[in-house]
């Protein structure tokens, strides 16, 4: 039943998609001078929106043979013209609005991918072999064109392929949770249904084409006039496109979990121990990218005299090129290097470290802007003191907040101040309003280098990590192997109802007043005060969090995650 | 050492402009602070507009001319230094007891400048002070500063700026206007309010009562579009400096003005990255200097850097025109070579000179045509000149077209503005020219002598029309009329027009030719638009973009390269990582995206997989997919969520 409404959906999201695309294009290309530019923008985009139009006017075989055109004197165009520059990438395309996923999608990609380059197509994978079996092999853009249409398929076929997995899925784990084959099963699901589909895939396919004929039948548009309608269509569609991809708080992801996969969670060393035996991919062209960007140090040198301070962007670590920055010409210089990735940086420090260090100032100061005061009338006072200030990562988590940023901009404006700093999140230029960007005097430096970020995730409290679990997990046990028995009970019964009670999302915490009680009955504790000195005892070492609710009763809870609360368990019954 | 003064001469060049665009208001503060009442503060608000970042200049100048000439006294605040009342009395203060102390200077040593950290900071004690120093300049005026003082009055005001009155705390705001109305009595005082959007701010922060205290006047300064066109007038427009932007470097840091930033300041900062950039970057720079000094430095040049001139591509183009002798010469012959340089750099200059007369003769005629075809300011002109041959261009024509429909007022006053340019110029050759204007101009005045005989002579064939009353007669009549009138359908004036039209055209194609086409304008003329946009206006998520969805773009490797939207399994990881999360709704699962990656990734390296260290083999992929991945968290892609347990949440949208 859903299917003839879940095509119409995608064929209006689909729709929408494109204008977007055009427009942003319209606005980017401001200026005529410019113009060529545009074209290239245009290029660019037409490989992408290519897809998506035929995509939307598949029935329309002369206007695909138009888009066909123009794609192909796109190709032709690139060609010749493989110099441009390389940020020609409207911004529609490059963050456009949500359209609704599904999730088997991302295993279909990766299959996809993992086949893309085989010229050799695998012959027990139906779909592609369907597809070679239709395609004249010599025509890279009908393999083009075929491809699109197996996109064409999918998305059809998620419409009402989605929910089956997934329930099936749910019904199997639900007898046996610990099932082994289990991630198995739901790891080549996706390609089973694949085949299984196939067939339904195309009798829609059929019926979809039919009202789109019989559409353009009884409206044949004149292209100009159907733009200025969908241009007009656009803004509502667009904004009702963002509600709907954001108004679903159900989110259909798969349920698996990382304890299922039977694979032991890495720590920072066994992680760094194997990344090292991991061959760096491209480490010829990567070392070009860097040779490139180190010719430019006697410039930034030169512009850092001039006034200017230097920001690094693009991906890739930068920190090595700084660094290389730093021994190659900073040597005979006072510098100052700023890792600002790490976690416990502040400003303070860092004023800290410029008024001990470089003005050999000993003293304290009441507020960063007393000392950024001080800092300026030294620098202003003395004309031979130069400073030049390097900062790993400028938008990290610690100095991106606005008065860390705003002591950097202040101290960065002082002309003898010589700041180059690096910034890898997308959004960091977004910490800057005029005022900073005016005192900080930017020269922005492209400087992709695709290194790993080796250093700067290091720091970071991965998800997969887990360093701050085994942290959590080793102290845990320290800290409860110290204490008496009876504290020891009173903690695992925390434990145990917290784990009890770990589906319900809304889970405040144990009362206070039921944990007394429990803890009565176990024979615990004797009185209210005993556990009350157990519980501050326990808040002293921060294994437990209390919180007041909203009807004045005290919650208790341990704030670590379920597994390794698991995990915690497992080893005190161990211990037992 | 060049772009260092050129710099310092810059700014100096704002700065007086801004400064006398002030004094006007100085003046009117000076004015109307006597007329005060007494219960009432007055207050100036200046309406400065959205470029914030210019106005820390304009309010230095202004409180230089106000030290300058009115009062001592004056305390600039900014909203970052008083979040509390406290602190806002402690700066104010704080700058107050300086700046009394920068003027009794060094003489009263005995007067110690207290910390004034360690003072109650408190409104009484700032009337104290006031008191106490009023009364000591009082006292020691007569004697020595009699000069200085007169400048100032017997009580001179003190005058509390406020920068940037909108991110002003409320109540921080209405407290000390309260508090100093109750001592206005005993202390001047005068609050600026520096304001960027709109008056109607005021009211908006203090309430009626508080607002009632002070009396307020509005001043407006002017646009900073104004600004742009001054400095370009005096930067760009003149043949004093020998550098020059190019069409392409003009138009794009005169759309990130407009576009972005409304700022003079980062128009001028631009303008310093040209300098910098062209100085740098071409190495016949040196010779980028006054015509004072160039024949100095081109007899100076190595036999490397006559190389380089000859490589020059205008250079080719003007040696491929000379006779085969000379060419000859020219390419072998180095100090031949210079001796030519120099004439031709002397001839660039001239064409400057020329260049900008002309351009102003033809901006006075273009800004006045209805539509402006060809722009109002005379920076679009600057730029369509500057771009190429300004008269193919259809704007032109029609502004021309538009030239020949002038009526007569306007035309003389533009002939006489055109002269009154061409005569101010420093260039020789417009003697003919001015010659030739003011011939027109009399004959102008000529024609209205001729005109009022003319009607004469209409008046009497019409009387003759009169007389006749024979109908045949008249109908011969009129026809001759009628006849005569189509012929000589041209009066005296239009000739006499179109002559004036034909003459400034023939002047702009003279004068005005795109400056690509001269010999040797590389030198002075910086034209690398891109680089200049790439470092001003960067675009960082563009860039990671690309180097996420198309790494070839970066990393020149075969096995990169594929067509389409799609990018190869033997990208990096963090591409393959990016791909599949772009797949993804809202939430993430981990266990599939690592599953996807390592599907992805075994296929890639599937030639030289042993099934014999596939355990091992399946670590590193994981420890990839975790470095990979916070990689993406680092770049702010996704973020861990606690929603589900292995889930982590995206950031961006869609973007498939």
């Amino acid at each position: 039943m859903s299917r003839p409404e879940g095509t119409r959906s995608s064929r209006r999201s689909l729709q929408v998609k494109f204008v977007p695309d055009e427009d942003v294009l319209k606005h980017i290309a401001d200026d005529a001078g410019t113009k060529v530019r545009k074209d290239k923008a245009q290029l660019s985009v037409s490989m992408k929106r290519f897809v998506k139009k035929l995509e939307n006017i598949s029935d329309n075989e002369a206007q695909e043979i138009l888009e066909e055109k123009n794609y192909v004197a796109a190709l032709g165009i690139c060609a010749q013209d493989p110099m441009g520059n390389g940020s020609n990438i409207s911004g529609g395309e490059v963050y456009s609005f949500q359209t609704p996923k599904r999730s088997s999608k991302m295993a279909e990609l990766a299959s996809e991918l993992a086949q893309t380059p085989e010229k050799n197509v695998a012959p027990d994978h139906s779909r592609c072999s369907e597809k070679m079996a239709k395609t004249p092999q010599s025509s890279t853009m009908f393999l083009l064109l075929m491809h699109v249409f197996s996109l064409l398929f999918q998305s059809k076929k998620k419409e009402f392929v989605s929910t089956t997995p997934y329930r099936l899925r749910k019904r199997l784990a639900a007898p046996d949770p610990y099932l082994e084959s289990e991630s198995e099963y739901s790891a080549s699901c996706s390609e089973e249904e694949d085949e299984e589909d196939q067939k339904e895939v195309s009798t829609i396919l059929s019926s979809q084409k039919t009202p789109g004929k019989t559409k353009t039948a009884s409206t044949p548009p004149p292209r100009n006039s159907l733009a200025k309608k969908i241009k007009e269509q656009k803004m509502g569609d667009l904004v009702e496109e963002y509600f709907e991809a954001h108004s679903s708080s159900k989110v259909l992801t798969s349920d698996r979990t990382l304890q299922k996969l039977r694979k032991r969670r890495l720590n920072q060393q066994t992680l760094h121990d194997l990344l090292k035996k991991a061959p760096l991919a491209y480490a010829a062209e990567i070392r070009d990218l860097n040779q490139q960007h180190e010719s430019l140090f006697s410039k930034w040198m030169l512009q850092l005299h001039l006034g200017f301070n230097i920001v690094l962007y693009g991906l890739g670590s930068k920190r090595d090129l700084l660094e290389k920055f730093r021994t190659s010409l900073l040597q005979d210089s006072v510098h100052l290097v700023v890792n600002g990735y790490f976690p416990s940086i502040t400003v303070r420090s860092i004023l800290n470290s410029i008024t001990e260090e470089v003005l050999d100032h000993i003293g304290t100061f009441r507020s960063p802007l007393d000392q950024l005061e001080f800092i300026i009338k030294r620098f202003k006072e003395d004309s031979s003191l130069e400073l030049y200030v390097l900062i790993h990562n400028l938008d990290s988590q610690m100095l991106r907040g606005e008065r860390s940023q705003q002591i950097l901009a202040q101290l960065s404006s002082l002309p003898s101040i010589y700041l180059i700093a690096s910034i890898d999140h997308i959004n960091a230029p977004l910490m800057w309003d005029q005022a900073k960007l005016s005192l900080y005097n930017w020269l922005w430096y492209e400087t992709t280098t695709f290194s790993p970020y080796v250093e700067e995730t290091s720091y970071e409290n991965s998800l997969l990590v887990q360093q701050s679990g085994s942290l959590a997990l080793s102290s845990l046990m320290h800290v409860l192997h110290s204490l008496t028995l009876n504290a020891r009970g009173i903690f695992r019964l925390l434990a145990q109802h917290q784990l009890e009670k770990k589906d319900s999302p809304s889970y405040p915490g144990l009362s206070f007043h039921d944990f007394y009680q429990q803890c009565r009955e176990a024979f615990l504790v004797n009185s209210d005060l005993t556990l009350r000195a157990q519980l501050t005892e326990f808040r002293d070492h921060k294994l437990i969090r209390t919180k007041r609710g909203a009807d004045g009763v005290e919650y208790l809870l341990i704030p670590v995650d379920d597994s390794t609360l698991t995990d915690f368990l497992e080893k005190e019954d161990e211990d037992v | 050492q060049i772009q260092e003064d050129l710099n310092k001469q810059l700014l100096d060049n704002l700065l007086s402009f801004l400064s006398r665009s002030h004094s006007e208001f100085q003046e009117k503060t000076t004015e109307w602070t006597c007329r005060m009442k007494f219960r009432e503060i007055p207050t100036a608000a200046l309406v400065l507009g959205v470029n914030v970042t210019d106005h820390d200049l304009t309010f230095r100048g202004l409180s230089d001319v106000l030290q300058d000439n009115i009062t001592p006294y004056i305390a600039l605040l900014e909203a970052k230094d008083c979040p509390g009342i406290k602190n806002l009395m402690q700066k104010l203060m704080g700058q107050l007891m300086h700046c009394d102390i920068d003027v009794d200077s060094l003489e009263d040593e005995d007067c110690v400048p207290v910390s004034h950290n360690r003072i109650r900071c408190s409104m009484s004690s700032l009337t104290s002070w006031y008191e106490g120093v009023t009364k000591k300049t009082d006292s020691e005026t007569p004697s020595k500063k009699r000069n200085s003082s007169s400048r100032h009055w017997q009580s001179p005001p003190v005058v509390v700026i406020f920068k940037d009155m909108e991110s002003f705390t409320t109540k921080v705001l209405q407290d000390f206007i309260v508090i100093s109305s109750q001592h206005i009595h005993e202390l001047p005082l005068v609050l600026i309010f520096g304001i960027a959007t709109s008056p109607m701010i005021i009211h908006r922060l203090l309430p009626h009562s508080v607002s009632s205290l002070l009396c307020i006047e509005l001043f407006q300064s002017l646009s900073c579009k104004e600004h742009l066109s001054t400095i370009i007038d005096k930067l760009l427009l003149t043949s004093r400096f020998p550098f020059k932007l190019g069409g392409k470097v003009l138009q794009v840091l005169i759309n990130i003005f407009l576009y972005h930033d409304f700022s003079v300041q980062n128009f001028i900062k631009g303008f310093q990255l040209c300098i910098v950039e062209h100085f740098y970057s071409q190495p016949l720079s040196v010779l980028c200097c006054q015509l004072v000094d160039v024949k100095k430095r081109v007899y100076s040049l190595s036999h490397d850097q006559c190389e380089n001139i000859r490589r020059l591509p205008s250079f080719r183009r003007y040696v491929e025109k000379q006779e085969s002798g000379k060419q000859i010469e020219l390419l072998t012959n180095d100090s031949f070579l210079k001796e030519e340089t120099e004439k031709l750099l002397k001839d660039l200059h001239v064409y400057h000179e020329n260049y900008v007369s002309i351009l102003r003769c033809l901006h006075v005629f273009t800004s006045s045509l209805p539509k402006y075809p060809l722009g109002k300011q005379i920076r679009e002109l600057h730029c369509a000149c500057l771009e190429n041959r300004v008269w193919e261009t259809e704007e032109y024509e029609s502004s021309l077209q538009l030239a020949r429909m002038l009526n007569k007022t306007d035309l003389v006053t533009m002939l006489q503005q055109c002269v009154e340019i061409l005569m101010s110029s420093s260039g020789k050759e417009f003697d003919k020219t001015v010659e030739k204007l003011k011939e027109f101009l009399t004959q102008f005045q000529n024609l209205e002598a001729e005109a009022s005989q003319e009607r004469d002579v209409s008046v009497s064939s019409q009387k003759e029309l009169q007389k006749k009353t024979d109908l045949y007669h008249l109908q011969k009549t009129l026809l001759e009329l009628k006849e005569s009138r189509r012929s000589k359908k041209l009066t005296k004036f239009e000739m006499l027009r179109f002559e004036v039209v034909d003459y400034i055209d023939s002047l702009v194609r003279k004068y005005l030719v795109p400056a690509d086409n001269r010999t040797l304008h590389e030198i002075v003329y910086f034209n690398a638009a891109t680089v200049l946009r790439g470092h001003l206006n960067a675009a960082p998520r563009t860039a990671l973009h690309t180097a996420l969805n198309n790494p070839h773009w970066y990393l020149k490797n075969q096995a990169l390269k594929c067509d389409g939207g799609g990018i190869s399994n033997k990208a990096p990881d963090i591409c393959i990582v990016y791909k599949l999360h772009l797949e993804c709704g809202r939430l993430i699962n981990l266990v599939d995206w690592l599953e996807a990656f390592s599907t992805v990734v075994m296929a890639a390296e599937e030639p030289n997989a042993d099934a014999a260290s596939s355990d091992q083999v399946d670590d590193i992929i994981h420890a990839r997919f975790i470095r990979a991945v916070s990689e993406l968290e680092l770049l702010g892609f996704i973020k861990p969520s606690k929603q589900k347990t292995d889930h982590v949440a995206r950031l961006t949208w869609g973007g498939c």
